[in-house]
């Protein structure tokens, strides 16, 4: 038995099916993972994202500190309550995990980081806080809901009074705040528009069924992967890890290599990789033919073995396989995937392949 | 619950054979085995002609989380693979011993009763075992 949500005994009664994903008990589906994904696209759903770890550093460098620990720059976070995507790497350029920033005061900022990450990025960040007078408080107090889809908005200010609805309501994208007893943020990771709420854990059963009773399907973390491929969102642990960095990972409009006088973990590799030029670079894959792309299916270039598939799916939008794939920096249009000994033709495609419910692709 | 007509045999891997008048036999996964898929998205069925031996993968069901092979409950030759589950693989899903039937076999001499598939009550002591 793996670690368990607030939400865990909730999804049992929903009757969604459970697996372990990074050491959690979590709902994969409920009832049809496509029509989970469907009604995120078309009206609202609502995933458990409570295995992912809130991070609070609080301080009068935590800015600072951040400046070092982080590749994109929170510099850019002037406005309080404004959300960064970042990578956070080690020494040699490789990416720990990526994570999201929320600058709330000029002494405290949230870190959202991946659950599968938690115990070695909490290591990596205390290690190296106390040099800048940070402390780390590990949130394991509070439940995640993330509500997504074109209605969810408004279905999420319902649960809300008249006051609250009208500040959640009033959201920027990608900015957060405390609204009464939660932190309500303009963000996910499904394409669509919507909140990921944060809340005090006895509150998220309520939330959730209040949710329910108001037509926003529960939906599992099947769905949240077919979105977020859709959706053109790295992965971590399938589409980077250690063992890559940024610039291959078509994460490099996520650092913030020149910043004035800035010098963060791993900036000395990245100058280097850069000046050298990436060899490979991740990109999209829209296969032509039948078949559905999955993670580790070998890439031929010009008719060479020469790339891999990170992460592959069927995707109930657009009914065609798409995948993320490390394939060499010069691969252009077209590539063969080898699915179980046939070559099947994939064309190159620049993600995301679905934005706001619509496909992307020309 | 799952659905497991009397009326056909079953393999512990949760194929059904359903044996037709000409002596041939339709082959699917029972509804068990489609409910455990979630939603399919392709299959990949044998083309006539194909030898195959019982307990070879003959057919690939991918759902949208997972490619699964489906072995032949028994050897022979194929006859024919579901040309309506290239465009609505869904079939299986929704009808997984009717429109959902994934290939016809001719059997090899004597390969039926080598096959020695359960009856109806014995599969469904197999699912009970499993918890399903």
């Amino acid at each position: 038995m793996g670690r368990q949500t607030p939400l865990f005994h909730l999804h049992q009664e929903l009757g969604a099916r459970i697996v372990d994903f990074g050491g959690w008990d979590m709902p994969v589906q409920y009832s049809s993972q496509i029509g989970e994904h469907h009604a995120v696209r078309r009206a609202a759903g609502v995933f458990d994202v409570s295995h992912m770890c809130v991070v609070d550093l609080r301080g009068e460098r935590v800015r600072e500190f951040l400046r070092h620990l982080l590749a994109n720059d929170v510099a850019r976070l002037t406005l309080p309550g404004k959300a960064l995507y970042s990578c956070m790497l080690n020494e040699a350029g490789g990416v720990l995990d990526d994570l999201i920033a929320y600058y709330l005061t000029d002494s405290w900022f949230r870190l959202v980081v991946n659950a599968g990450t938690r115990d070695k990025d909490l290591e990596w960040i205390r290690a190296r806080a106390p040099a800048f007078a940070v402390v780390v408080e590990e949130r394991a107090d509070l439940a995640m809901l993330a509500v997504q889809g074109p209605r969810a908005r408004a279905k999420a200010a319902q649960l809300l009074g008249e006051k609250d609805a009208a500040t959640a309501l009033a959201l920027d994208v990608f900015v957060g705040r405390e609204v009464g007893p939660w932190f309500i943020a303009r963000t996910g990771y499904t394409g669509e528009d919507g909140f990921e709420i944060m809340m005090p854990a006895e509150d998220a059963v309520t939330a959730w069924r209040g949710l329910n009773a108001l037509g926003v399907a529960s939906c599992g973390l099947g769905a949240r992967d077919t979105l977020r491929l859709e959706a053109g969102m790295n992965l971590y642990g399938q589409d980077m890890d250690e063992g890559t960095h940024p610039f291959e990972s078509a994460l490099g409009w996520t650092v913030a290599l020149d910043s004035p006088g800035r010098e963060f973990v791993g900036r000395e590799a990245l100058v280097k990789i850069r000046a050298a030029g990436p060899a490979r670079k991740l990109v999209g894959l829209l296969l032509e033919d039948r078949g559905v792309l999955r993670g580790h299916q070998k890439v031929r270039v010009e008719g060479v073995a020469a790339g891999e598939i990170t992460s592959g799916t069927f995707s109930p939008t657009l009914e065609r396989s798409i995948a993320f794939a490390r394939v060499p920096s010069a691969t252009a249009l077209a590539v063969q995937v080898d699915i179980r000994g046939k070559l099947l033709g994939a064309r190159v495609v620049k993600p995301p392949f679905v934005r706001f419910g619509r496909s992307l692709l020309t | 619950m799952s659905n497991v007509p009397a009326d056909l045999k079953f393999t512990k891997s949760h194929e059904w054979v359903r044996t037709l008048a000409d002596g041939s036999v339709e082959i699917g996964i029972t509804d068990h085995a489609q409910h455990a898929l979630g939603d399919l998205v392709f299959v990949e069925v044998p083309e006539a002609g194909r030898a195959v031996q019982a307990g070879e993968a003959c057919a690939v069901v991918e759902s949208v989380k997972a490619a699964s092979d489906v072995y032949s409950p028994l050897g022979g030759e194929v006859v024919a693979g579901n040309p309506l589950l290239a465009t609505q693989p869904e079939a299986v899903n929704t009808n997984p011993y009717g429109a959902g039937w994934l290939m016809r076999l001719m059997p090899a001499a004597g390969a039926i009763a080598a096959a020695r598939l359960l009856t109806a009550a014995d599969y469904q002591k197999v699912l009970e075992a499993e918890g399903g």
